[in-house]
């Protein structure tokens, strides 16, 4: 059966893998967050309802669930598309990315910007499945040109290396307040 | 006149001029990068340009936002594939004349009619001026709270086919804004005890995980795709540039779209498009040439795009309520400067409004000629494979939200929402909503509080002409759905 794109529809004809237990997860995120609302908010005595911090949270998390709980019924309704754990898994496969960031985020403090993002930038270009020359020339270069743009120009705050400190004075000072 | 010139004198700095010029060849860059687009590139821009002047970090930012969608043309066109989400129907006519080897002519035909888009809404506004000038004042908190429920509202009911993710993604936000120490009180929300919750979820962690990281995420996770640019020549954009002069009356009602929807919080391009595009085909001589190379179809998508973000400045000068994620994102520039827009700006400090005018005019014109000389060698960015364009974001963007205060625990929410974006996107469920939750909920919320305490009964709300206008078109908007989604099930239910 074809939708008729040109008006709006709500119901969707079928669903995207792991549609479903995302609004799942979704619906129980709402619900968790909405029993706790008398634990993580608070009523001001003689204060009126627009006025009470309890207000708001009470508003957008009756919304979510109304909404999460409409979604899930009209998700499951929609033809279902096959490879729900295969695209769980892509989800799941984003975290390594996740641990790259932090893992260069970490870095900074202890070896510097300059070091971190040029490790990163190469690490990255490396994983990502190039191994050409120009490849890693053009990372090295973008590297150098984040560094020197934010960092060295615009003295974006990112703090100096911990290693900066085992540099000759004259140094340490151009390596902290450039690199 | 004085107010012009005031803010001519505004604009007519060195760091201005550059931060213009930085800001659209950057957004032209951006949008002509498939993958890439507005809300990435200012979502990373948007921490670095605290650092600087409002008029300079804004004109930067109004640079990518008004010139991306110049630059998102180019793919459509040349590969099929849009450079920004709202050049989708550019390729619909674009590419088409690109088989034909008629690529140098949908190029400027694209460029002429995103120009055209752009100066008649800057023009709009130049004229509405004054009218908004007078009409602000009258946005008390009762008015702004009812527009920015308007555009809640909006914002859910505009997402065709996603309303209900829509509308828990937008109650997202506006719980997200909740979180932390609330002002009136002082008592904790949802901070679980953890002292770095009590100050909130900054909104610019939560745009770059959302818009840039994620985005990263998708890049990397995705293959490489293999582009092959088509024969062009170098010489001719200009007199091809001339011919939107034959297709005026599309140019002046898809721009007239475009500012309309531009002015309505929670609408913005997709709609202004649409609709252009739909009244082109209708009206047109050739409708059956529609999406097979028309030049009236490209010229219907541009210059709805284009005319959209002068207009969506309307809503988020005159009362600080954003269209859309990327207003959004420049109302976070304007607090950080304590330049709170609303009535007040227009009152005291129009001849910074008039500034803003002027440097988008200026940044089309700027836009155009860049275009004209640079297309052939613009056309290489498209060459850069997706998953080192991934590599690159990833490390721009831990400028934004490493240098807000150098905190591993910012990366981590930041790096959270980005998972959090990643799977949205590839469910393709929408992710504005969320940012718009969190800044009209946080608006909301203070205004409600206010307006209450003048109001006694619920229909004191409603009884000024304004309120009641915005009550009557969340009323309609809202009646205006349920009724279509009611056809559309009948519709169904009758074919199957």
């Amino acid at each position: 059966m074809e939708h008729d794109n040109a008006t709006p529809h709500v119901f969707p004809e079928a669903r995207k893998p792991g549609e479903l237990f995302y609004s799942l997860i979704f619906l129980g995120t709402a619900v968790a967050l909405l029993s706790m609302i008398s634990w993580q908010t608070s009523v001001l005595p003689g204060k009126g309802f627009s006025a009470q911090p309890r207000t708001w949270p009470l508003i957008s998390l009756v919304g979510m669930t109304f909404f999460a709980l409409a979604n899930l019924v009209a998700t499951s309704r929609a033809t279902r598309t096959a490879g729900r754990w295969r695209e769980v898994w892509v989800w799941i496969s984003s975290l390594e990315y996740v641990g790259w960031y932090l893992l260069y985020v970490a870095g900074i403090p202890v070896v510097g910007y300059l070091a971190a993002t040029l490790a990163f930038c190469l690490f990255m270009t490396w994983r990502a499945g190039y191994r050409s020359g120009i490849a890693f020339g053009a990372a090295t270069a973008f590297a150098l040109f984040v560094v020197l743009l934010f960092k060295s120009l615009f003295n974006v705050k990112i703090p100096g290396g911990a290693v900066y400190e085992l540099l000759p004075d004259t140094l340490r000072y151009i390596m902290i307040r450039y690199f | 006149m004085d107010i012009l010139l005031s803010g001519l004198e505004i604009i007519a700095r060195w760091d201005v001029i550059a931060a213009l010029l930085i800001g659209s060849i950057g957004g032209v860059m951006v949008g002509a990068m498939p993958g890439v687009g507005a809300a990435v590139a200012i979502a990373i821009m948007l921490p670095a340009t605290f650092s600087l002047e409002p008029i300079v970090g804004l004109t930067a930012l109004l640079g990518v936002y008004g010139s991306s969608m110049f630059g998102g043309a180019i793919p459509a066109i040349l590969i099929n594939t849009p450079g920004t989400p709202v050049n989708a129907l550019t390729t619909y006519d674009g590419y088409p004349m690109t088989k034909r080897g008629e690529a140098r002519r949908a190029l400027s035909l694209a460029y002429s009619a995103s120009f055209f888009g752009g100066i008649f809404s800057i023009l709009c506004l130049i004229l509405l001026a004054p009218v908004l000038a007078r009409i602000a004042p009258m946005f008390g908190a009762r008015e702004v709270f009812l527009a920015a429920l308007l555009g809640i509202v909006l914002v859910v009911v505009t997402h065709r086919g996603q309303v209900l993710a829509a509308g828990m993604l937008v109650c997202y936000g506006i719980f997200l804004k909740t979180v932390g120490l609330e002002g009136a009180g002082y008592t904790q929300r949802y901070t679980f005890g953890q002292t770095w919750l009590a100050s909130g979820v900054d909104l610019i962690v939560v745009v770059l995980g959302l818009f840039a990281l994620s985005q990263a995420f998708i890049l990397l996770s995705g293959k490489d795709q293999k582009y092959e640019l088509p024969p062009m020549t170098k010489t001719g954009f200009f007199s091809s540039m001339a011919e939107i002069f034959r297709f005026k009356r599309v140019a002046t009602v898809a721009s007239s779209f475009g500012v309309i929807c531009g002015m309505i919080p929670g609408v913005g391009e997709f709609m202004s498009q649409f609709m252009s595009y739909g009244y082109a085909q209708k009206t047109s001589k050739t409708p059956e040439l529609f999406g097979k190379g028309n030049p009236e179809g490209i010229i219907a998508s541009e210059a709805a795009n284009n005319s959209v973000p002068a207009a969506a400045m309307i809503p988020l000068l005159a009362l600080g309520i954003p269209g859309e994620e990327l207003t959004a994102m420049m109302l976070a520039v304007f607090y950080v400067h304590n330049v709170i827009p609303g009535p007040q700006l227009f009152q005291n400090q129009m001849d910074f409004v008039v500034a803003l005018y002027i440097a988008l005019f200026i940044l089309n014109v700027l836009v155009v000629f860049f275009l004209l000389l640079a297309t052939n060698s613009l056309m290489k960015v498209m060459l850069i494979p997706n998953r080192f364009l991934g590599m690159m974001i990833l490390t721009f963007s831990l400028i934004g939200v490493y240098s807000l205060r150098n905190s591993l625990k910012d990366c981590a929410v930041a790096a959270a929402f980005g998972v959090f974006g990643f799977i949205l996107k590839r469910l393709e469920w929408p992710t504005s909503p969320i940012i718009l939750g969190m800044v009209l909920g946080g608006l909301m919320e203070a205004k409600l509080r206010t307006a209450m305490a003048r109001v006694d009964t619920p229909w004191d709300f409603i009884n000024r002409p304004i309120a009641f206008v915005l009550f009557s078109m969340i009323v309609i908007a809202i009646v205006l759905h349920v009724m279509s989604v009611v056809r559309d099930r009948k519709k169904v239910a009758g074919n199957a």
